[in-house]
């Protein structure tokens, strides 16, 4: 081809992803008085915010007035073991409470308290019951809000629309070039300011919660363009997935099971989860069953439930009673809340989790427990963005949610997610759209760029290859399910990098029959670029960091180290291989500090 | 192992028909294994949308064996080994390729309709709502956007001409759950009428039968709106509605 055909559309700001951080991102920055064009690789409502259950972690204190948003502030950084942004932190803690009144404003309908207020729940690692949700459906009501909203703001929206690259102007972006997945088309944004919203990388395990799409769209598109990628070793293993059937392994068992007073138990009938109790969360985890059921209903006279400890410990117990035999017939643990709350209770509670149970395994979740193992939901590290501004390390390109790292430092807390993305996601369309007011003058993108993209984009159909992409896609999750999982150790790092540099050989030979309309083929192919960049840089970063902390554990590193307590590893691409690096965590002031020294 | 004959429609607007595939499902298994199956292996390029998985995003809407369903939702132990499958995209739109269609009317319909107007905060500066108020609209607020509805929809899918002015049942909640909303002041109703086209709906049910989220469309959300305009300009509505008073609404 010559010269490629394509289409182009120019923007203040150009968003890609269309979940809670990209809706909130253009609707944020479209109020700024921007011009916006929003990007997805689904139709719109899709996007895996969708499939968040739970709620969203906000100190509103409707449920328990003593929360405030330096209890969750101090909440967040424990459960991140402390390698979090601080100031991420803060501000995430601190604007938490408007975002979510502001999706009222807009329409949504959370669960009330008795007196008519938003109505907060229990989660693991939070100390008062603080997520604002709906049932267990929050990420529906929160996407579905901000979509209909959205559509009334101006927006132009791009469905079914992948960003391959982004374009350069000089050292800072000028846009995006990629294609329609109905034609096969291709289509050029210049755009003053780009936010990357495309959520995470759980594509590249077997066992997951994600969808097809969380491919590492929006932290290869960074690193190929020259950002910094930060704490790629941290991946969320979620301890509560579905592990039978097969075929629903993986998918998502909300944590409101165990915040609604399910609770985890072995082979045996034991409540295990007393029996890991880490050091660290002693003072506030109720090591006895008394204790923990009365928790329930009253929260200041009695410690929180070992069942609700935060994520990394509860998968890891998990993985352990499994391994010395204790586990379910599937493979798993049981998750109980049968034997322990009305069957009526369950059903208004959790309706999804008992329609999923009900059609998908056949299981009565009033009557008989669950059976659920730990499956890899999400990443904590992403594109290194400033705090303040969530501005990434090349001018003009911002990030916000899970494509963004250092909030949720080694580990996520529940609710954590949601509460990114509105408090993130409208700040990166602030910022973006500030950033493009100021910019002024023309954006020119190279030519040059153009021609070589489009002919990565369409060689899988003209190379002389064999290899078939579903099948490379499928090695790479059996292969990072297998060597980079919950528990690593340094040969078996080693060993995935080597299999993925194998993998990389083999998806530069992959074949596609079939044209270019709506041919998945060809997605999966082109999707392999980033699903393999962000597997090698998830293995180096965990090959780098010799201790365990959050979700990353080591088996030849089992302890803690202080000395890695204050370091973060930093990935970028230089002359196309991935540099790593150690910088200094950014220290937060004294008063903050002060936060922990109060109560342990 | 069960092996199952898979006939899938392949093609695309101008040309296409069922193809057959042999394809085996292991204990669980759902439809959309199985196209994922001929995906993986016989077919790369099958053309079929889907996200969650889960039956919460709304995305794998197909016919099988006619029925309107999702394929995530699907499992293979309601069908007989021994009989062929049917797979085939939503009728009502327009064919892209394969299992997937351009859905774009809907997306078209939703923007029409006119948003939340929000009354003035309680004097705190605060927002109350009790929950005997909102149970409707939220479960309304369940719906997933997999446009079953509008796909057995006479309306849509037999009448092209209607189609200008009509919404559809998933649009019919929508706007229910907009107007049972206790902040909305908003007036729809001319809306409703002339631009939604709740009028044309002769209450046949089929959208509330093919719901995965088992929302009542029509008793709750079609009636109550086509009472609300009953008032004005349906005599026979509302004369019906006077002979046998207020049904009371489904669970």
């Amino acid at each position: 081809m010559a010269t490629a055909d394509y289409e182009t559309h120019e923007h203040d700001v150009l968003v890609i992803g269309a979940g809670g951080a990209g809706l909130r991102a253009a609707i944020e920055a479209a109020a700024q008085g921007a011009s916006v064009g929003l990007v997805c690789k689904s139709l719109l409502g899709k996007a895996h915010t969708v499939m968040a259950e739970g709620g969203i972690a906000a100190a509103m204190g409707n449920v328990y007035p003593e929360d405030n948003w330096q209890v969750h502030f101090r909440d967040t950084m424990r459960g991140g073991k402390m390698l979090n942004n601080w100031r991420m932190a803060q501000l995430h803690a601190q604007e938490a409470p408007d975002r979510v009144l502001e999706l009222e404003r807009y329409g949504a309908l959370f669960d009330r308290t008795k007196d008519g207020l938003i109505l907060q729940r229990d989660f693991g690692g939070h100390r008062y019951a603080r997520l604002a949700h709906v049932g267990d459906r929050t990420g529906l009501e929160m996407i579905r809000t901000l979509q209909y909203h959205g559509i009334h703001q101006g927006i132009d929206v791009y469905m079914e629309c992948k960003i391959e690259r982004l374009l350069k102007d000089g050292d800072r972006v000028g846009g995006a070039f990629g294609y329609w997945r109905n034609t096969g088309k291709f289509v050029l944004f210049k755009a003053k300011a780009i936010v990357l919203a495309t959520g995470g990388i759980g594509r590249a395990w077997k066992f997951t919660s994600n969808s097809w799409e969380y491919t590492g769209d929006g932290q290869s598109l960074a690193l190929w363009a020259g950002a910094d990628l930060i704490d790629m070793e941290f991946v969320q293993f979620h301890p509560t997935g579905m592990v039978w059937p097969l075929s629903v392994r993986g998918l998502l068992v909300t944590e409101g099971v165990r915040g609604d007073g399910g609770t985890l138990k072995n082979n045996k009938g034991e409540r295990f989860m007393f029996n890991y109790i880490p050091e660290f969360f002693k003072g506030e985890t109720a090591d006895n069953e008394a204790e923990a059921d009365r928790w329930y209903t009253d929260k200041k006279n009695n410690r929180r439930t070992a069942d609700l400890l935060p994520r990394d410990e509860v998968a890891r117990a998990i993985n352990s009673e499994v391994k010395a035999g204790r586990g379910t017939p599937h493979g798993g643990v049981f998750l109980d809340i049968a034997s322990r709350r009305p069957a009526d209770y369950i059903r208004k509670r959790l309706p999804s989790m008992y329609h999923q149970f009900k059609e998908l395994a056949g299981v009565d979740i009033t009557k008989e427990p669950m059976e659920v193992g730990p499956t890899c939901h999400y990443v904590m590290g992403g594109v290194r963005v400033d705090a303040d501004s969530t501005a990434a390390t090349i001018p003009g390109l911002f990030a916000a949610g899970e494509a963004a790292g250092g909030l949720h430092g080694s580990n996520r807390l529940g609710g954590n997610s949601l509460s990114d993305l509105l408090v993130f996601g409208r700040r990166a369309g602030l910022h973006a759209a500030l950033y493009a007011k100021n910019l002024g003058g023309q954006i020119a993108v190279n030519s040059a760029q153009v021609e070589s993209i489009v002919r990565d984009i369409l060689e899988p159909f003209t190379r002389s290859g064999s290899e078939n992409p579903y099948a490379i896609q499928s090695d790479l999750q059996d292969t990072m399910q297998t060597l980079v999982g919950i528990i690593r150790t340094e040969s078996e790092l080693q060993e995935a990098l080597k299999k993925i540099e194998v993998l990389k050989q083999r998806a530069g030979k992959v074949r596609v029959e079939g044209g270019r309309t709506y041919n998945p083929a060809w997605h999966t192919a082109l999707d392999l670029g980033s699903l393999l960049t962000v597997a090698q840089c998830c293995a180096m970063s965990a090959l780098e960091r010799k201790e365990s902390r959050g979700g990353h554990t080591r088996d030849d590193h089992p302890y803690t180290d202080d000395q890695w307590g204050s370091v973060n590893l930093v990935l970028r691409e230089r002359n196309g291989s991935i540099e790593l690096r150690r910088e200094p965590l950014p220290q937060m002031p004294a008063e903050l500090r002060a936060l922990f020294q109060e109560r342990k | 192992m069960a092996t199952f004959t898979m006939r899938v429609f392949r093609g695309s607007p101008e040309s296409g028909g069922f193809k057959e595939y042999r394809v085996e499902a292991g204990e669980g298994m759902v439809v959309l294994d199985l196209i994922h199956r001929i995906q993986a292996t016989q077919a790369n390029d099958l053309a079929c949308r889907w996200n969650c998985k889960a039956g919460k995003c709304g995305s794998c809407s197909a016919e099988i064996n006619g029925k309107p369903r999702l394929m995530c939702m699907t499992r293979m132990d309601i069908f007989k080994e021994d009989e062929p499958i049917s797979v085939a995209p939503i009728r009502t739109f327009p064919l892209i390729r394969d299992l997937v269609t351009d859905v774009s009317y809907n997306y078209e319909k939703a923007k029409q309709i006119p948003p939340l107007r929000l009354k003035p905060p309680d004097p705190d500066g605060k927002y109350r709502m009790m929950q005997e108020d909102i149970d409707r609209g939220q479960e309304f607020h369940k719906c997933i956007e997999c446009f079953l509805c509008q796909d057995v929809c006479h309306v849509i899918r037999d009448h092209e001409e209607h189609k200008k002015h009509f919404s559809g049942p998933r649009f019919f909640i929508k706007i229910a759950g907009l107007e049972m909303h206790p902040l909305d002041t908003r007036d729809r109703s001319e809306f409703i009428r002339d631009q939604a086209g709740v009028g044309l709906c002769n209450i046949t049910k089929c959208c509330t039968e093919v719901c995965p989220e088992h929302i009542h469309i029509t008793d709750n959300g079609i009636i109550p709106l086509k009472e609300r305009m009953a008032d004005g300009f349906d005599p026979i509505v509302w004369v019906v509605r006077k002979i046998r008073g207020h049904k009371k609404a489904a669970p």
